[in-house]
């Protein structure tokens, strides 16, 4: 595959990864969460691991993100720390 | 003490990354992995179990006690969920909302109010989200079909391309969750109720194991599915196959409900009230 194409995923990987974590909206992590999920799962693509990237489509990028958004309407918006 | 963890998780991570210095280069044909378990399970799966995606049949056949416990482990984790979130105790909310139908005026009525109780004209509405969006609801009665559709098609068609009983289960899932979404949780628990979620998952697990039973039973080793042949009414191999497609119906049964039963007691909080 191309490797340009590799590394600019890569990167994305590694900025929404810790975004995901910095970031004190929880709904925010939680959509970003979504989004590195997504970028994972083209990595996956590209590598050649259809079956993991099919797998981390349908249950990272789209049902774990109902629940944590489902789980921080029910809590709260703002983390403590 | 943040600076400790910083530090913690700094020298984890460095530790990891120079233990992946030792691990064979990706896709190296001379790594172990590729030298001695690949070739078997490439030449020999289609010969075996006559499945294309040597995928599927490793996870389904030859590794089937994984796939077994995974889909257990699925179970157990809606299982802990019920137990930990769901109340059954009915505590009256301070005011409901009630939407009438013809008009589209929005009554709140307090506690103690007289609750309208004719169905065709009333329906009750969330106190979060109050819109009666026309949009949003046709779509979603014209997406969700083409989207159980599509999941079946993934459980049905694992043998052949990527898929199989988890992707096919968590998109049927999910479109019962989209129904959830785009109108509510009560109507949606009507349409497919808790206990009903609850059986559903314990059936996808128990015809996981009852397959492996059975096979066990016909006289060969738990999980064998070519002993199901005289069963089947087909070959050794074509019973494989098709102890494949078994055991992947058992799949996405578990984790479509399990992924339904989740999201009922995460977005309502144990509730089953007022969901998202």
């Amino acid at each position: 595959m191309v490797w340009q194409l590799d590394i600019i995923i890569l990167t994305l990987v590694i900025i929404s990864g810790i975004a995901a974590i910095t970031i004190k909206d929880l709904l925010g992590a939680s959509v970003l969460f979504g989004a590195y999920s997504f970028l994972m799962c083209l990595l996956w693509a590209i590598m050649g691991a259809v079956d993991v990237a099919f797998t981390e489509a349908s249950v990272g990028a789209g049902v774990s993100t109902v629940l944590f958004v489902a789980a921080v309407f029910q809590t709260t918006r703002r983390s403590k720390d | 003490m943040k600076t400790v963890a910083i530090l913690t998780v700094c020298l984890c991570g460095s530790l990891f990354l120079f233990c992946t210095m030792e691990f064979p280069n990706w896709g190296d044909p001379a790594a172990p992995a590729s030298m001695h378990l690949s070739p078997y399970f490439i030449q020999n799966a289609e010969k075996d179990a006559a499945v294309p995606n040597i995928v599927t049949a490793v996870l389904a056949d030859y590794r089937g006690y994984d796939t077994m416990f995974e889909t257990a482990v699925i179970f157990a984790a809606g299982l802990a969920c019920f137990f930990l979130l769901r109340t059954f105790t009915r505590k009256r909310r301070n005011e409901r909302l009630f939407r009438h139908i013809p008009t589209g005026i929005v009554l709140n009525i307090k506690a103690g109010g007289k609750i309208p109780d004719d169905p065709s004209k009333f329906e009750r509405i969330d106190s979060h989200w109050t819109p009666n969006d026309l949009i949003i609801k046709t779509t979603c009665r014209l997406i969700i079909p083409s989207i159980q559709l599509f999941a079946l098609y993934v459980i049905a068609h694992g043998h052949h391309s990527p898929g199989g009983g988890f992707q096919g289960g968590v998109i049927l899932g999910a479109s019962f969750i989209l129904l959830a979404i785009s109108t509510d949780l009560r109507s949606t628990v009507r349409r497919l109720s808790e206990r009903t979620s609850a059986i559903m998952a314990s059936a996808g697990v128990l015809i996981y194991a009852g397959t492996g039973l059975l096979c066990l039973l016909l006289g060969s080793v738990f999980l064998d599915y070519g002993a199901l042949a005289p069963v089947l009414r087909s070959g050794s191999v074509m019973a494989r196959s098709h102890g494949i497609l078994i055991v992947e119906i058992g799949v996405g049964l578990a984790v479509m409900a399990v992924m339904i039963w989740l999201y009922y007691n995460i977005s309502s909080a144990g509730k089953h009230d007022e969901g998202l």
